[in-house]
């Protein structure tokens, strides 16, 4: 890809916008709270986004805590299994769709636009209607943890009949809250892919745009596709539970596995909708701290579509022990494994890129290349579980948690916070502080590490998933899993640390603030202004 | 293309009313299902929902009418109704799935065929068919007996092609500027509307009067109702469209060339409209 450069510069407009009071368009910013309330610009829920995406990331976490903490050693300490229950499954749900896919939405909504040169999102209101249905749903949520009977207790897969049949009374709020934070993805989606096909600066071809955009575009593309499944199945449920419908009952006709098909043929594209806009991030690091531009562009977007296409195809692979019929065995585990070819191109991609390239480590790009590492190890154990044979013996144990936590922890949320450390200068102003974000680093890779490399073993020696106890022989592995969530827990503070000291001051930073950036975001002041792009940039590639 | 004209509101209430709106709705549904006694608070919440999507539209409507928005911000909407169409079509996708995998799968499988034929040890007796009117369980009664496509669901399904004909007509008549054409055809595809919405009912009433089609009939009924029901609950909704539509017309809305409004409830119109097809076929006939 070769560097991007605007014929004029959008600085300008931005510039003379402000000091002009800004044209009718956006008379008097709202101050104090009702700014936030308010809000239709991309950067300010951008941020709103991000903030609720931290905030939940460690009330996620600190349910993860609350089973490590028993896990510690064998036996039952500190909490009942039923509320054992609750928190493996609010940790999941909290994890997956208020931490992770809110964190990527406010990376977009703050991102794309300047990435480009649209003056905001297509929708704005939408975009602010988006964000806040998301605290709502949430709310009510978390809220089913205090009501009688508990909260949801079935893991965040809530297979039927136990969601259905065998549910606490609570279930019904919990599909309500799904609803709505559905809805939000839906809406959210629709938005993101009417910017990136309306919103293009003239001369920006979709060949042009950067990785982060289309995969996005992709990403978004998967919502709309199958968010609404989700809200069918739960639906579902809710009949099931509350009218007497028999949709997963074999006694009325239905099937319980019916609700295993719906559910995965959301499931698994909802992995790559956590996974796909992380390729992105890493492929704006990656050329940027090796200074060369990225190896194989088109290639990478050919890569993310097939992945993209291959992930409505796969979804029995989580299903083998189920009882399918043979066939059908067959057929998931090829079209799973065929995933391999695609997502080895990336990474093929990714290492060819760096290869010969003038490398620099700054966090941003220290938490890319872990990505790249660690996000490879957990591709690899998919593998694994792909063959239906070898995942009879692996199913439901640690070695799946183990698997979906590397490609999930330092997978998606190590790209996550590389796109924090690179982007932070843009949108404060200020650097990062390199030391204690290097601490944070480093801190993270080990307790990541220590915490989910011991389940591989533990699961391999047929240590069972979403139990309070175990046998003895585990003992030690767990251990290890629990010092390191705890360290890896602790070490998160860090990141809040830098990130509240970095919106407070620092080391000044320019509007390039890598030296190796070519994106267009990169054209705007740091921090950028609250419009920018308002007379869009006129778009040239200069080639090599 | 953007052309530095890009129409970007400054502040709205209407999101963050909204999001309250849409969470009050659910508590009141919530309360109401598991607690009983919670109808005030669904019907606030549904005023409240009604309420901000109609000032939210007014508002879109205004600054239409104030000339703010250029051709980029009608692609915008354009890109936005066609991907919400598009979500509503894997919506239903999900119930039609549900339908076949039954009818394909789950009920052969509990009649005994292929490798899954354990559950004849559970059901000995049970017969695969379908309609279902015998399931697995004996604590699970059937129905009775189900509709015959020919009657009410063929009348039902040439209301609703019809509607979709005359709205089309409705529509040529406004990018022809002929209003009074266009007023008394889209009059008439609203009539369409609700007559289909009447007959439905006459439907439902006789389903769980004469035919022991209900909720609580096993997969028949459940399937049944989850299709029909949400499928009329979008022609309740796109015959409310429809009537403001009406309104507009007759208050003098739209020009020949800019009616987006009006284009994008015929979408919505169609898409209902060609979901009830894949109803009448795979519910009603086959």
């Amino acid at each position: 890809m070769a560097p991007r450069i605007p014929l004029q510069s959008p600085l300008q407009h931005s510039d003379t916008v402000a000091t002009a009071g800004g044209v009718d368009h956006h008379p008097s910013q709202p101050t104090g709270w009702r700014r936030w309330l308010l809000t239709t610009n991309h950067k300010e829920i951008g941020t709103l986004y991000l903030i609720f995406s931290l905030s939940m990331f460690f009330v996620g976490g600190i349910f993860a805590l609350v089973v490590r903490a028993e896990l510690f050693q064998p036996g039952l300490q500190l909490v009942e299994p039923e509320f054992f229950n609750q928190m493996t499954t609010m940790h999941g749900l909290i994890m997956v769709f208020a931490a992770v896919m809110p964190a990527f939405t406010g990376l977009a909504n703050w991102m794309i636009p300047l990435q480009i040169g649209a003056p905001d999102m297509a929708l704005p209101r939408l975009n602010n209607f988006s964000f806040w249905l998301l605290p709502v749903a949430f709310t009510l949520l978390l809220s089913t943890l205090l009501m009688p009977g508990g909260g949801p207790n079935f893991g965040w897969t809530f297979y039927a009949p136990l969601s259905t049949t065998y549910a606490p009374a609570s279930t019904t709020f919990f599909i309500l809250a799904l609803h709505i934070a559905g809805i939000s993805s839906i809406l959210g989606a629709i938005n993101i892919i009417a910017t990136i096909l309306n919103m293009r600066a003239p001369g920006m071809r979709l060949m042009d745009m950067p990785l982060f955009v289309w995969t996005w575009l992709i990403t978004a593309f998967l919502l709309i596709a199958v968010m609404p499944v989700l809200a069918g199945v739960i639906t579902m449920m809710l009949m099931d539970i509350n009218f007497g419908t028999s949709f997963f009952d074999a006694g009325g006709g239905g099937d319980p596995v019916l609700f295993q098909h719906l559910f995965w043929f959301f499931g698994h594209p909802e992995v790559y909708i956590m996974i796909l806009p992380a390729f992105g991030i890493v492929s704006a690091i990656i050329p940027t701290f090796a200074r060369k531009p990225l190896f194989g562009y088109a290639s990478m977007v050919y890569a993310t579509a097939a992945i993209a296409l291959l992930s409505f195809l796969v979804w029995a692979h989580h299903m083998f022990v189920v009882g399918l019929p043979l066939v059908a065995e067959l057929f998931f585990m090829y079209s799973t494994m065929l995933i391999a070819v695609p997502t080895g191109v990336k990474v093929f991609n990714w290492v060819t890129t760096l290869f010969r390239g003038s490398i620099s480590f700054e966090s941003p790009m220290l938490f890319a290349l872990a990505f790249v590492v660690l996000f490879t190890i957990g591709g690899f154990s998919g593998l694994m579980l792909a063959i239906a044979p070898a995942d009879f013996q692996y199913h439901d144990t640690y070695f799946v948690v183990a698997h979906f936590h590397y490609v999930l922890v330092p997978g998606a949320i190590f790209a996550i916070m590389a796109g924090v450390y690179y982007w932070l200068p843009k949108w404060t102003g200020h650097y990062p502080n390199e030391t204690l974000a290097k601490w944070h680093f480093w801190f993270s890779v080990i307790g990541v590490n220590l915490t989910f490399f011991p389940m591989h073993f533990a699961g391999l020696a047929g240590m069972p998933r979403r139990i309070p106890d175990y046998a003895l022989q585990f003992a030690d592995f767990n251990l290890v899993s629990s010092i390191g969530a705890f360290f890896f827990g602790a070490s998160q503070l860090l990141f809040v640390l830098v990130i509240i000291l970095c919106v407070r001051g620092g080391k000044p930073a320019p509007a390039k603030a890598w030296e190796g950036a070519v994106d267009l975001e990169w054209t705007v002041p740091s921090p950028a202004p609250l419009h920018t792009f308002e007379t869009p940039p006129v778009f040239r590639q200069i080639e090599k | 293309m953007s052309g530095g004209s890009y129409y970007v509101p400054a502040k709205s209430y209407w999101p963050i009313l909204g999001s309250l709106a849409t969470g009050f709705m659910m508590v009141g549904l919530g309360a109401q299902l598991v607690y009983g006694s919670a109808n005030v608070l669904i019907l606030i919440g549904v005023i409240a929902v009604v309420a901000v999507m109609a000032f939210w539209f007014r508002d879109v409507i205004n600054e239409s009418h104030q000339g703010l928005y250029d051709s980029q911000m009608d692609r915008s909407f354009r890109w936005g109704m066609g991907w919400f169409i598009f979500s509503e079509v894997m919506f239903f996708a999900a119930f039609f799935g549900a339908l076949f995998y039954v009818r394909m799968f789950a009920i052969p499988w509990l009649g005994g065929e292929g490798a899954k034929g354990v559950s004849a040890l559970l059901w000995p007796n049970f017969i695969a068919e379908w309609p279902l009117l015998s399931p697995p369980d004996a604590s699970v009664s059937g129905p009775d007996n189900v509709f015959s496509p020919w009657q009410l669901p063929l009348v039902n399904t040439l209301l609703l092609v019809t509607s979709s004909i005359t709205l089309t007509i409705a529509h040529e008549a406004l990018k022809a500027e002929k209003r009074r054409v266009c007023r008394n055809w889209l009059a008439g595809t609203v009539i369409l509307g609700c007559c289909f919405i009447f007959i439905q009912g006459v439907e439902y009433y006789e389903a769980y009067q004469h035919y022991g089609i209900t909720l609580e009939a096993g997969i028949f009924g459940s399937t049944f109702f989850i299709l029909t029901g949400f499928h009329g609950v979008h022609v309740i909704i796109g015959t409310l469209i429809l009537m403001v539509m009406l309104a507009r017309i007759i208050r003098g809305h739209f020009s020949d060339t800019g009616h987006f409004g009006f284009e994008a409830s015929c979408w919505y119109w169609h898409f209902v409209d060609v979901v009830w097809l894949g109803l009448f076929i795979f519910v009603y006939v086959v």
